[in-house]
C-alpha cells in the first residue's frame, strides 16, 4: 500500500513538472515570465555550485529555527497555564484576541527603526508570529478536553499536575502538534518575508536581489529552494507528529486504510 | 446582572491594566521609535480621517475579503474531495506538499509578473496564500470522519451531497473552522505585505509611507489600526463560527454539564 501510494505521489510529481516544462514551450504562457521546467534546473544548479548561496541559506535557517524555538516554547508554557488557572482564559481572552491578528508584518517599520537589516529584525517578526499559531492550537486543544474524561481523573482525586499530564496533555498534543508543524511553515515565511522586505541576509534577500536583475529562472530556482525547505521542514515535523501521537485516531486510521 | 458585571471585568481588567502599563511606561519617553501612548493617541484622529478610511482602509479590506472568500471556496472544495478519496490523496499530496511549502510572499514577484501590480495581483497573492491551511484542515477533517458512522451512513443507504451535507462537512467543520482561523490572519499579513511591494493606497502602504518619512507616531496608529482591524475581523469570524458550529458548541456544552 505504501509503495503503491509512493507510485502515485511520484506520477503526480512527474506530471506536475511536465506541466511545467511543456506550458511555456507550447507558447501558453510567455517563456521570460514563465522558463521550462528544464531552464529552472538550471538555474538552480547554479545556485548549488555557488557559496554565498549556502551562506543565505545558513542565514535563513538561523532565523527560522531561533525564532520556532523561542515561540513554541512560550506558546505552549502559557497555553497551558492560561487554560488551567481558573479565570484566567477569560481574562485573557480579550486581550489574546486583540494581539493575536495583529499582522507581524505590521511591525516590519518598527523592526527596521529599530534593528535594521539584522538578524533580530527577522527574529521578532519570526517570534511574534508563530507564538499565536501554537498559543490558540493550545488553547483549542485544552478546550477540546472531553469532560467525563476530567471529572473522572478528578473523582479519582488526581491531582492539577496529574490532570495536566494524563488527561490534558494528551488531549491537547495532537493540536498541539498541528500548531507546531502549522508554526513552523509560518516561521518560514516570516523569516523570507522579512529578508524580503527588510533586506536582512537570507534567501529572502536574494529572491529580492534575483527579482531586481530581472533574472526570472534564478528567481524561480530561489523559490523552488525555499519550497523544497518549507517541504522538508513539513516532513520533519509530520515524523515528529506521527511518533508522538501513534496511538491516536487519525494517524492509526491511515496505517490502517 | 452580577455575572455580566464579573464577565464585564474579566474582559476589561487586562486591557486596561496592559494600557496603563503601556501609558506609564512610555510617558515622558524622549526615545524616538517609542512615542508617549498620549502623542500616539493625539495623532490618530489626525492621521485616520474619513478620507483615509475610504481611500485605504476600505481598498484593503476588499482586497482581503475577495481573496479569502476565494481561497476558503477553493480549499474546501478541493480538500474536500482529496480528503475523501484515497487514491486522489495519493496523486496529489507530494506536488500539494510542495505549493503549500512555498512561503507565499516569495510569489508576490512571480504573480507581479502575470497579474501586473493592480488588485488582481494582491487577491491572487491573499488567495495563493490562504487558501493552503484551509485545504490541508479540510482534508484532515474529511480523512477522520468516524468511521462507524460512515459505515451508518453507507448501511442506510445515505451517498452524495446528503452525505456531503449531513455527515461529512458538519464532522469536518470544526477543523475546517480552526483552518479559516489560520488563514485569516496569514491573509491579513499578505494583504499588507502584498501592500508594502507595490500600491498606490491600502493600509500597508501607509504605514511603509510613514517609517520611511520617520513619522514614527503616524506609524504606531498604523500599526493600532492593523491591530484593531485584525481584533475586528476575529470578532466576525466568531460570530460565524458560533452560529455555523452551534451543535457542536452544544454538544459539547452539554456533555460538560452532565455529571
Amino acid at each position: 500500500m505504501r509503495l503503491q501510494n509512493a507510485a502515485l505521489g511520484a506520477a503526480g510529481f512527474a506530471a506536475f513538472l511536465a506541466l511545467g516544462e511543456a506550458v511555456p514551450r507550447l507558447g501558453l504562457v510567455k517563456e521570460e515570465y514563465f522558463p521550462p521546467t528544464s531552464r529552472i534546473a538550471r538555474a538552480l544548479a547554479d545556485e548549488l555550485s555557488d557559496g554565498t548561496f549556502w551562506t543565505a541559506l545558513g542565514d535563513t535557517l538561523t532565523g527560522w529555527a531561533l525564532g520556532l524555538a523561542i515561540a513554541a516554547s512560550a506558546g505552549i508554557v502559557i497555553g497551558v497555564i492560561v487554560s488551567v488557572v481558573p479565570y484566567l482564559r477569560e481574562a485573557t481572552a480579550s486581550t489574546i484576541e486583540f494581539l493575536r491578528p495583529i499582522p507581524s508584518v505590521a511591525l516590519i517599520p518598527l523592526a527596521v527603526l529599530l534593528y535594521g537589516s539584522e538578524l533580530r529584525s527577522v527574529l521578532l517578526l519570526v517570534v511574534y508570529a508563530s507564538f499565536w499559531q501554537v498559543l490558540i492550537q493550545t488553547l483549542y486543544g485544552v478546550q477540546d478536553v472531553d469532560p467525563v474524561a476530567d471529572e473522572t481523573a478528578r473523582s479519582y482525586g488526581l491531582g492539577a499536575w496529574a490532570r495536566i499530564r494524563y488527561v490534558l496533555w494528551p488531549t491537547a498534543l495532537p493540536y498541539v502538534m498541528t500548531g507546531v508543524r502549522l508554526a513552523a511553515a509560518v516561521a518560514l515565511i516570516l523569516a523570507i518575508t522579512g529578508e524580503l522586505v527588510i533586506g536582512a541576509p537570507g534567501l529572502g534577500a536574494r529572491i529580492a536581489v534575483a527579482q531586481n536583475s530581472q533574472a526570472v529562472p534564478e528567481m524561480y530556482a530561489l523559490i523552488v529552494v525555499t519550497g523544497v525547505l518549507g517541504l522538508l521542514i513539513n516532513v520533519g515535523a509530520r515524523t515528529v507528529e506521527r511518533r508522538a501521537l501513534a496511538w491516536h485516531q487519525s494517524v492509526r486510521g491511515e496505517v490502517a486504510v | 446582572m452580577k455575572r455580566l458585571l464579573r464577565r464585564l471585568v474579566l474582559v476589561l481588567a487586562l486591557p486596561a491594566l496592559l494600557v496603563v502599563v503601556w501609558w506609564l511606561a512610555s510617558d515622558g519617553s524622549t526615545d524616538v521609535f517609542w512615542p508617549p501612548l498620549r502623542t500616539i493617541l493625539r495623532t490618530f484622529p489626525d492621521v485616520w480621517t474619513a478620507d483615509r478610511l475610504r481611500d485605504d482602509v476600505l481598498p484593503s479590506i476588499w482586497r482581503l475579503v475577495a481573496g479569502y472568500a476565494l481561497a476558503a471556496v477553493v480549499g474546501v472544495a478541493a480538500g474536500t474531495v482529496i480528503g475523501s478519496y484515497r487514491r486522489v490523496r495519493a496523486v496529489c499530496e507530494p506536488v500539494l506538499e510542495f505549493l503549500r511549502a512555498v512561503p507565499p510572499p516569495v510569489l508576490i514577484p512571480v504573480i507581479m509578473l502575470f497579474a501586473g501590480i493592480g488588485d488582481t495581483m494582491k487577491v491572487t497573492v491573499i488567495a495563493s496564500g490562504c487558501v493552503w491551511p484551509i485545504l490541508l484542515n479540510t482534508v484532515e477533517g474529511v480523512r477522520a470522519v468516524d468511521p462507524v458512522m460512515l459505515e451508518t451512513a453507507r448501511s442506510y443507504g445515505i451517498t452524495g451531497p446528503s452525505r456531503l451535507r449531513n455527515l461529512v462537512l458538519p464532522s469536518a467543520g470544526p477543523q475546517i473552522f480552526a483552518g479559516l482561523r489560520q488563514a485569516l490572519s496569514l491573509g491579513i499579513i499578505l494583504m499588507v505585505i502584498s501592500e508594502m511591494f507595490a500600491a498606490s493606497n491600502g493600509i500597508g502602504f501607509t504605514i511603509v509611507q510613514f517609517q520611511r518619512s520617520f513619522a514614527v507616531p503616524d506609524m504606531w496608529t498604523g500599526i493600532l489600526v492593523l491591530g484593531l482591524l485584525g481584533f475586528v475581523l476575529s470578532v466576525v469570524f466568531q460570530l460565524v463560527e458560533r452560529r455555523v458550529l452551534a451543535w457542536y458548541h452544544g454538544l459539547r456544552a452539554s456533555a460538560r454539564r452532565s455529571p
